[in-house]
């Protein structure tokens, strides 16, 4: 819900030249969040994917709704663990890898304990 | 010119084990685990998966009986956390209302849409089944769908869904022309509109499931059941009597109340207590632009240590000099009747209040109303603030910051996607 407070009160006169031309101020929500029911926010917690820009403590945008692409960044659940992932698409073959080289690869089959829990869109970082 | 009213289609969507299912899209380990939601308090088991029922598991059991097959099995407790499932509650509402116009909010879990208007376009089944892979990848809430020809048809056809693991997720019974074997395998206790106590007389009259029910001639129905049992005779054969209710009714009182999570036993503490529930309920009826003339408060010891604990119960009834919903006002009247009835050396266990007479808000002017506009704004800033930046964030000196006397939810999960300081942490 949005609310705007008038607190002043209403003085009967000129009217503003600048009414005319109010828009809305900008709202992030917007920019950050294209579908609203699909959309968590997760925080990250370790630094294996600084390539992709993500750093520990940085808060990450997820859509549920969304297709992955190739090298998109994907929260995934790995025998019921959530981890951030780069997912890699060759064909039809999916593997999960981490920036980080010490981590393996991770193949998906029907048959792993793996699934796709949503796609980060974007990453907040704070710098000050 | 006169239309003929078409047929109307219903189409009931109603989530799986919704309180479990929210827990684990944050806790993936629970997956086909047997999980298992606790009332407030952590009193008895409201909510269970399809796991934890297999292993017996009843609902509404209190938790002490389930203890020995939760520890035996490892089955995962939570304490109930509303304010999560709110939330997801709110997404999934959201897709459906997206993707079926015409809606009806029915609870928590379940919502009734009217969909004869997909007809040309759709395969009724298709389509629901589209839109339930679209909730559980979206939200990751698994549903079902009952479609039917009235309300109480599409409520059967939910049951059929999740009573049959192969059905997956959307069953249409306006295909099965002849109802019969379906409505045999629906006890007469599931009957949507049939409580406890109606069931009980159909059994004992002989009468175990739908099929039997609709079997009793009209005036028997009417005579034992009333107008209601008829009407739900009538669904059952497939003829509507229940449409969608798209305006919310006027709710005619606002009660908060919680038992303590321990003894309360300061009138520190009490005021506390009661004036968040003020906060609470003042919050409620303002969403709904209503305002209240009368507010109830009562406070009680435990009546079931009556041996230990000496037994006390008061309660006060307040009348508001005018229609209101500001939180000052009520909560100012509130403590004036605490005082009244709170007597010291009891341990009180649980308190309310009652906000009743409500109505509409209007502007109607007021001879006595002074000039509410200033108390009306701040109202305003305060469920802004409050939506904002958290329950909470905003509140009256007397409501306390450390709530001793909180329910007790010490299973509780987080507050996932409501809260920033209590966000789902994800290792990379």
């Amino acid at each position: 819900m949005k609310t705007t407070l008038y607190l002043n009160s209403v003085c009967a006169g000129f009217p503003s030249p600048a009414s005319d031309y109010l828009e809305g101020e900008i709202d992030l929500n917007r920019y950050l969040i294209k579908n609203p029911p699909a959309t968590f926010i997760v925080k990250s917690q370790g630094n294996c994917m600084l390539q992709a820009g993500i750093h520990s403590g940085d808060l990450l945008v997820v859509d549920r709704s969304i297709k992955p692409k190739n090298n998109s960044i994907a929260i995934a659940s790995i025998d019921g663990e959530l981890t951030v992932k780069r997912i890699k698409i060759s064909g039809k073959k999916y593997l999960l890898t981490s920036d980080n080289k010490e981590y393996g690869k991770i193949k998906i089959n029907s048959e792993s304990d793996i699934f796709i829990w949503g796609i980060v869109t974007k990453v907040i970082h704070n710098v000050y | 010119m006169y239309i003929k009213d078409k047929k109307k289609v219903f189409a009931l969507a109603d989530c799986n084990s919704f309180y479990a299912s929210c827990e684990r899209v944050f806790n993936p380990k629970l997956e086909n685990k047997p999980v298992v939601v606790l009332s407030n308090n952590d009193g008895c088991i409201v909510a269970r998966t399809s796991e934890a029922k297999a292993l017996g598991i009843k609902m509404g059991e209190p938790l002490f009986k389930a203890k020995e097959t939760i520890e035996k099995h490892n089955v995962k407790v939570f304490s109930s956390n509303y304010t999560l499932y709110g939330s997801m509650s709110n997404r999934v509402m959201k897709i459906l209302e997206q993707f079926f116009p015409d809606i009806e909010i029915y609870s928590i879990d379940e919502a009734f849409m009217e969909i004869s208007s997909l007809r040309k376009i759709y395969d009724y089944s298709k389509y629901a089944m589209k839109v339930q892979k679209i909730i559980f990848k979206w939200t990751g809430i698994p549903i079902s769908i009952g479609i039917g020809e009235t309300k109480t048809l599409a409520k059967v056809a939910n049951h059929i869904v999740k009573d049959n693991p192969k059905i997956k997720g959307v069953f249409d019974i306006t295909k099965i022309k002849n109802k019969e074997t379906i409505l045999k395998k629906i006890k007469v206790e599931k009957i949507w509109g049939i409580g406890n106590k109606l069931s009980e007389f159909l059994i004992k009259n002989n009468i175990h499931n739908a099929y039997e029910f609709i079997q009793q001639n009209n005036r028997w129905v009417r005579k034992n059941m009333n107008i209601l049992g008829l009407k739900t005779k009538m669904e059952l054969n497939g003829i509507s009597c229940y449409d969608l209710e798209n305006s919310f009714k006027l709710r005619k009182s606002c009660c908060v109340s919680r038992s303590f999570g321990r003894r309360v036993t300061s009138l520190k503490d009490m005021r506390e207590a009661v004036s968040t529930y003020v906060i609470r309920a003042a919050e409620k009826i303002r969403n709904e632009k209503l305002v209240a003339n009368n507010i109830n408060l009562y406070i009680r010891t435990s009546p079931f240590n009556r041996k230990s604990e000496e037994y006390y119960v008061n309660s006060i009834s307040i009348p508001l000099d005018f229609p209101t919903n500001n939180t000052i006002i009520l909560n100012k009247k509130v403590l004036n009747g605490l005082n009244k009835i709170f007597k010291k050396g009891y341990l009180y266990q649980k308190a309310g209040i009652i906000l009743s007479g409500l109505e509409t808000e209007n502007t109607d002017l007021n001879l006595f109303k002074k000039n509410d506009k200033k108390k009306e704004i701040l109202m305003n800033a305060f469920d802004f603030i409050n939506q904002k930046y958290g329950k909470n964030s905003l509140s009256i000196a007397s409501e306390g910051v450390k709530k001793k006397w909180l329910m007790k939810r010490s299973k509780c999960s987080s507050n996932f996607t409501t809260d920033l300081k209590d966000l789902l942490t994800v290792r990379c």
